[in-house]
């Protein structure tokens, strides 16, 4: 039997060579260095929430109606009436948030380890890239359940563009196809969501591993492996991607699965965070709900948003800042001087300029999931400004001069001697 | 082939076959791109729209719905159209010098009659829904709250004639829309008949 089904394998392989020369290339044979920790799961985590997200999509759309007369309706349906369909939606929306965490854990990494540095400049653009595609993707899925939460965050999105100055309000009547964000609107936005921005993330986290495999993986320690090989030409300090790390990645994945189903069966809304109460509320353009917020990946750059003051009579100046907020991202390679790449032998400019980011950064997040009287107002001696308002400004410096000083303090910074070989 | 030499008209053929393939491919691009424009279907649906406030009691609001926008008619009690005066130096465009509205409008009321106010209810910041915050709000919107509209979503207030508020993300008063009494009780919102 066994001789069979390796007649067939190389029946296989006489025919399409590349597909176990790939894997090799890929897995077996890809040497990735042997100390990597915890915060190395995140992208092994990704690929496994982008196979969820795909996968329970494609039964969703089998009962979906991208219609604005039908669509709240039928999404009702997939929950009371399609067996099991509340549980492919409630995999779908908490894989969304799943996604966002674990991309935001990702980047995280690669801020500690530095793993944007030369010459890894291209992996991190594409991965900028792809988080900005998955942005994309989780806008126009999010107005699909046409609950008032949609309807109201793809007016105020689409409205963005509107106040770029000049073509802004054509622009957005293009990209609404209509006066107000209405069945066009979502027909178009259903078709980006399941069709076009999927195909593009895909190509673009195949461009992402593909560009990573070319300059091979950083580590905890920032040390470039390929110094030290062994006769056969492998890194010392390397060991194969398969079966080494497809085993702790399987392991990560398992527990990774135990917190999801834990979300997915005891808290799906996650207390409105995963899905916001007023989105069960169907999509009424006459009625605003009392207290709109994104869904809470997005929340720093609303607060962001919110927090920039009308310049000349216009907003473009706070849509520019959020813009700004996140394309600087791709300038990250270049904005940072840094001789050594890991948190490890970093000094303490670095590591107190992270923390005050990482610390801005969530609580932007906080304030951007709330109404702006949150914290109430100042007395008169601040003209009775809204207290999370004037805290919302003070952050979002504090978010941009952490890029805008980083040549300044990474070149500054006293940093650790690099030791030779990696440390685990 | 050699692979010194360079034939500079192949090449230029094949500069010249690209450039036009750029060209043919923007040309394919303009019907995908031009089907996103609104549709014929979509532009009919903005005609003007009646409005009979014969059932609006002082200090009430009703809400209408015209190319697919809320518009809100409110009739204005005296003691809202005095309060109007008293945040004249809170707001950003007390005049309208730089807001939109038909020129009849362009008053301290802003409106064709002082005691019936039109505006579209869309926040002229990023286009949420504004709430009615009556004068007796004051716990949430300070002590000298003389009663109009909150948006939910940035935070923008305004006073009971859709005027801005100094330091709200809005950028210009909220939007009259243009309208025109048919009789005492009708108005028709969407059309501004001058002297008609």
């Amino acid at each position: 039997m066994s001789s069979r089904l390796m007649a067939l394998w190389d029946w296989f392989d006489a025919r399409m060579p590349s597909a176990a020369e790939e894997f090799r290339k890929h897995a077996s044979e890809y040497y990735a260095p042997k100390n990597f920790n915890f915060w190395y799961f995140f992208g092994a985590l990704s690929i496994l929430v982008l196979a969820i997200q795909i996968v329970s999509g494609i039964f969703l759309t089998m009962n979906y109606k991208p219609d604005a007369g039908l669509a709240f309706g039928s999404v009702e349906y997939i929950m009371r009436d399609v067996p099991g369909g509340w549980i492919i939606r409630y995999i779908h929306s908490t894989g969304a948030s799943a996604f966002f965490i674990v991309v935001y854990l990702h980047m995280f990494r690669g801020l500690l380890y530095g793993s944007y540095h030369r010459p890894r400049e291209l992996v991190w653009i594409f991965g900028v890239l792809i988080y900005l595609t998955l942005m994309a993707e989780a806008f126009f899925g999010y107005l699909l359940p046409w609950g008032q939460m949609s309807y109201w965050g793809a007016q105020v999105i689409v409205n963005l563009f509107g106040t770029i100055p000049f073509i802004g309000p054509d622009l957005s009547l293009w990209i609404r196809g209509d006066y107000v964000v209405s069945d066009a609107t979502l027909n178009r936005f259903f078709a980006l969501h399941v069709i076009a921005i999927p195909l593009v993330l895909l190509g673009l986290v195949a461009a992402h591993i593909l560009a990573l495999h070319d300059v091979g993986s950083n580590n905890p320690d920032g040390v470039d492996i390929k110094k030290h090989k062994d006769k056969n030409g492998h890194p010392l300090d390397g060991i194969p991607f398969h079966p080494y790390y497809t085993v702790k990645d399987f392991a990560g994945a398992v527990v990774f699965l135990f917190v999801f189903c834990f979300v997915l069966f005891f808290v799906p809304e996650m207390g409105g965070y995963f899905l916001e109460y007023n989105n069960f509320i169907p999509a009424d353009p006459l009625k605003t709900p009392p207290h709109i917020a994104p869904v809470w990946y997005f929340t720093p750059y609303y607060s962001i948003l919110r927090a920039v003051p009308p310049l000349f009579n216009s907003q473009f100046p706070g849509v520019m800042a959020m813009g700004i907020a996140t394309l600087i991202l791709f300038f990250l390679p270049w904005l940072d001087r840094s001789p050594v790449k890991s948190i490890r032998y970093r000094g303490s400019l670095y590591k107190t300029a992270l923390a005050i980011f990482v610390v801005t950064f969530l609580i932007l997040g906080y304030l951007g999931t709330e109404p702006v009287t949150v914290w109430g107002q100042f007395g008169p001696w601040l003209a009775n400004a809204d207290r999370a308002t004037v805290v919302a400004r003070v952050l979002t410096v504090l978010y941009f001069l952490f890029f805008f000083l980083m040549p300044w303090y990474t070149a500054r910074d006293k940093t650790l001697p690099v030791p030779d070989r990696v440390t685990m | 082939m050699s692979e010194k030499k360079i034939d500079n008209t192949r090449r230029n053929l094949v500069i010249a076959a690209a450039g036009a393939s750029a060209v043919a491919g923007v040309g394919v691009a303009v019907p995908f791109a031009w089907s996103w424009a609104p549709s014929e279907r979509a532009k009919a649906a903005g005609a003007p729209v009646e409005a009979d406030i014969s059932d609006i009691a002082p200090g009430e609001m009703k809400i209408f719905e015209w190319r697919g926008k809320p518009v809100w008619i409110l009739r204005r009690t005296k003691a809202m159209l005095e309060g109007l005066k008293k945040v004249d130096e809170k707001l950003s465009d007390p005049n309208s010098k730089d807001s939109v509205q038909p020129d009849f409008a362009k008053n301290e009321d802003r409106s064709l009659k002082p005691d019936v106010l039109v505006l579209v209810g869309i926040c002229t910041h990023l286009g949420c829904s504004p709430q009615e915050k009556p004068a007796d709000d004051k716990g949430e919107m300070g002590s000298d709250w003389q009663g109009g509209f909150l948006c939910p979503c940035h935070g923008s207030k305004f006073d009971l004639a859709g005027r801005v508020y100094k330091g709200s993300p809005a950028p210009i008063n909220l939007e009259v829309p243009p309208y025109t009494y048919l009789s005492d009780s009708t108005i028709l919102i969407g059309e501004d008949k001058k002297g008609a």
